[in-house]
């Protein structure tokens, strides 16, 4: 346990480093800050002394080395644009992302597993067929394309949601949360749909396959056999059984939900950091671009530890000596 | 299927028979050869060059579909902010959509294919390597290989398809491996070992054709993803430039004025963009149960 923690950590660390050394490499090529961010207006003087502030006159290692050693303690850069410390500005904008991603994943696993469940059950009937078509478009329909049609159909043809923004937000501990207000929610709702809508596609097709092959298992059928009512055999035996996987992909896609809140963010004017990292890419933001890919890259290896952890507490079977490969 | 008189059916004769069976499969299939030509022959097609300034009239601007032209013609889908026709627009947009997804696909399948079989035929240490990065690369979803990419290597369509080669290889290296690894195992193989043929032509003329299934069936589902992601970063900006407008460029431009209500400008491009990717999973499913390869994930 302690040796696959260990070594899990190390790998984690090696991909985090690996990372870092490519974004920071790459952003710096891609173009002067320098351009961008001094009007250019600014005599030579004012230019320099804008140089030398940002650390933009020291060479590429002496740059990466002064990020690394303030990575270390926490400190990830200042914001070319904004002039606050970038891991500030990205902690600021985590609550609304992380919201909105919560959200969205409960959506798709409480509507997504009582459809894969009837679709499961019930494969040839017409509610079942209609399910799983739904489905197939549910995973073609690409996710902006879908935003921009929601915000068409609700915000400007019925005019019932708005199409922007978080709405109102009530303070908790210094955090801002719009799950708090009835305004927040109407905001909510729209940008929740649409990044849930792709997992919830997902969670029927899974439970669906889950559901039919546990149904041919020996240990469903004696359960039918000893006349147990159906509510007992589908929801324990069946469900219980098929959680492994489900619960595996809710852990693995939390993370990929996060990651494409970057596009739903940009379609619903959402101020999460998926909209402050587009909005820093198109304005050459280096710390802030950097911070937020560090910032997501180790969300995903924590998400990766804690199904695997996860994964070994639901199945006896599973040994996390083995669990890296999968 | 065959007749007598011809050869006994080839492997590939049998699946396409096979593949007929589902009716809703060959309607994927006809539609996407539909689309396919439209966006070939976009040219001649489309009722104006929307990229030809002369051709388009200002004034003719963000009309409703169905509304007739200066000139005398009829803007089917409505038009633009610079009063360019949109139905041709989306025709044009289709050949740089389809053109970047299919281009990006069959590289990515080729270094999918020859990393897959170095890593399965040469095992060991070049294995283990291979696939640490190829399952260290899968852990993260696509989108975000593809953000960190652009940002570092900015705008442009090579630079896309290297983006999207990028986020793709490693899907085909682990389906390849996995198929090479059951084939290498077989009897064909250690015969072609005992006549002593060199590696190379092991690998690719023994090894290579039987690891193909498999691929075929992930490269057809990975197309439709790499037009979707394709569309995705051009519609956050970050994708084809302004002179190459993809689906996902001409959604975007869309996008300021549905506010106003004028839906059509995002919606026919997304319609079409849509009609595209469902006629390739319609195929690609069928593909899966025709080919059936246990091994492809």
């Amino acid at each position: 346990m302690l040796a696959f923690l260990f070594r899990r950590l190390t790998q984690s660390l090696l991909v985090l480093a690996a990372m870092s050394v490519l974004v920071f490499v790459g952003v710096y090529l891609i173009g002067n800050p320098v351009d961008i961010l001094i009007s250019s207006q600014a005599d030579q003087t004012e230019r320099e002394r804008a140089i030398v502030a940002l650390g933009l006159d020291k060479p590429l290692w002496a740059q990466y080395g002064n990020f690394v050693l303030g990575a270390v303690t926490g400190d990830l850069g200042r914001s070319f644009a904004h002039g606050v410390p970038a891991l500030e500005l990205i902690l600021n904008r985590m609550p609304a992302t992380l919201e909105l991603a919560f959200v969205a994943m409960l959506l798709a696993v409480g509507t997504g597993i009582p459809l894969g469940l009837i679709a499961g059950l019930r494969p040839n009937s017409v509610v079942g067929k209609t399910i799983m078509a739904g489905s197939i478009l549910g995973f073609s329909l690409p996710t902006f394309w879908v935003g921009l049609m929601l915000i068409m159909l609700f915000a400007v043809f019925l005019g019932w949601l708005p199409s922007n923004g978080r709405g109102e937000t009530r303070e908790v501990f210094g955090v801002a949360w719009s799950v708090l207000t009835a305004d927040g929610w109407a905001h909510l709702i729209l940008p929740a749909v649409n990044l849930g809508l792709f997992k919830l596609s997902l969670l029927i097709r899974l439970t669906r396959a889950g559901v039919r092959e546990a149904l041919a298992m020996d240990y469903v059928k004696f359960a039918r056999a000893k006349g147990l009512p159906a509510s007992r055999v589908v929801g324990v035996h069946v469900l219980k059984n098929i959680m492994i996987p489900i619960v595996t992909v809710i852990g693995l896609e939390f993370g990929s939900v996060v990651a494409f809140a970057v596009v739903t963010e940009s379609v619903f004017a959402w101020p999460g950091m998926g909209k402050l990292l587009i909005d820093s890419i198109n304005v050459l933001d280096r710390p802030v671009i950097v911070a937020y890919l560090l910032i997501i890259v180790s969300l995903f290896v924590f998400i990766n530890l804690l199904v695997d952890l996860a994964y070994s507490a639901l199945d006896p079977r599973v040994r996390l000596g083995d669990a890296g490969a999968h | 299927m065959t007749s007598g008189v011809q050869q006994p059916s080839s492997l590939w004769r049998e699946k396409a028979s096979e593949f007929a069976a589902d009716r809703v499969a060959v309607v994927g299939l006809l539609l996407f050869v539909v689309i396919v030509l439209a966006a070939l022959v976009a040219p001649w097609l489309a009722p104006q060059n929307p990229y030809d300034l002369a051709q388009l009239d200002v004034l003719d601007a963000r009309l409703p579909p169905g509304s007739a032209a200066a000139d005398g013609g009829r803007y089917l889908l409505g038009s633009d902010e610079q009063g360019r026709d949109l139905l041709s627009a989306i025709l044009y947009g289709l050949r740089i959509s389809l053109g970047v997804g299919v281009l990006s696909t069959l590289i990515a399948v080729v270094v999918g294919l020859l990393v897959g079989l170095l890593a399965a035929y040469k095992g060991g240490r070049w294995d283990s390597v291979i696939m640490r990065v190829v399952d260290i690369q899968l852990s993260f979803p696509a989108i975000l290989i593809a953000l960190i990419l652009l940002a570092v290597l900015g705008q442009g369509v090579g630079k896309i398809i290297a983006a999207l080669v990028t986020v793709q290889w490693a899907y085909y290296a682990r389906t390849v491996r996995g198929a090479a690894l059951a084939e290498k195992n077989k009897d064909y193989i250690a015969a072609a070992q005992g006549l002593a043929l060199p590696a190379t032509r092991i690998v690719l003329r023994h090894l290579l054709p039987n690891c193909l299934p498999p691929l075929i069936v992930v490269a057809s589902v990975q197309v439709a993803h790499a037009i979707a992601l394709e569309a995705t970063l051009s519609f956050l900006g970050l994708g084809l430039p302004i002179t190459e407008p993809s689906l996902g460029l001409l959604i975007a431009n869309g996008y300021q004025y549905l506010l106003s209500g004028k839906y059509w400008v995002s919606f026919f491009p997304g319609v079409a963009l849509l009609l595209t990717i469902v006629s390739i999973n319609l195929v690609a499913d069928q593909l899966r149960d025709v080919l059936n390869p246990r091994l492809a994930t």
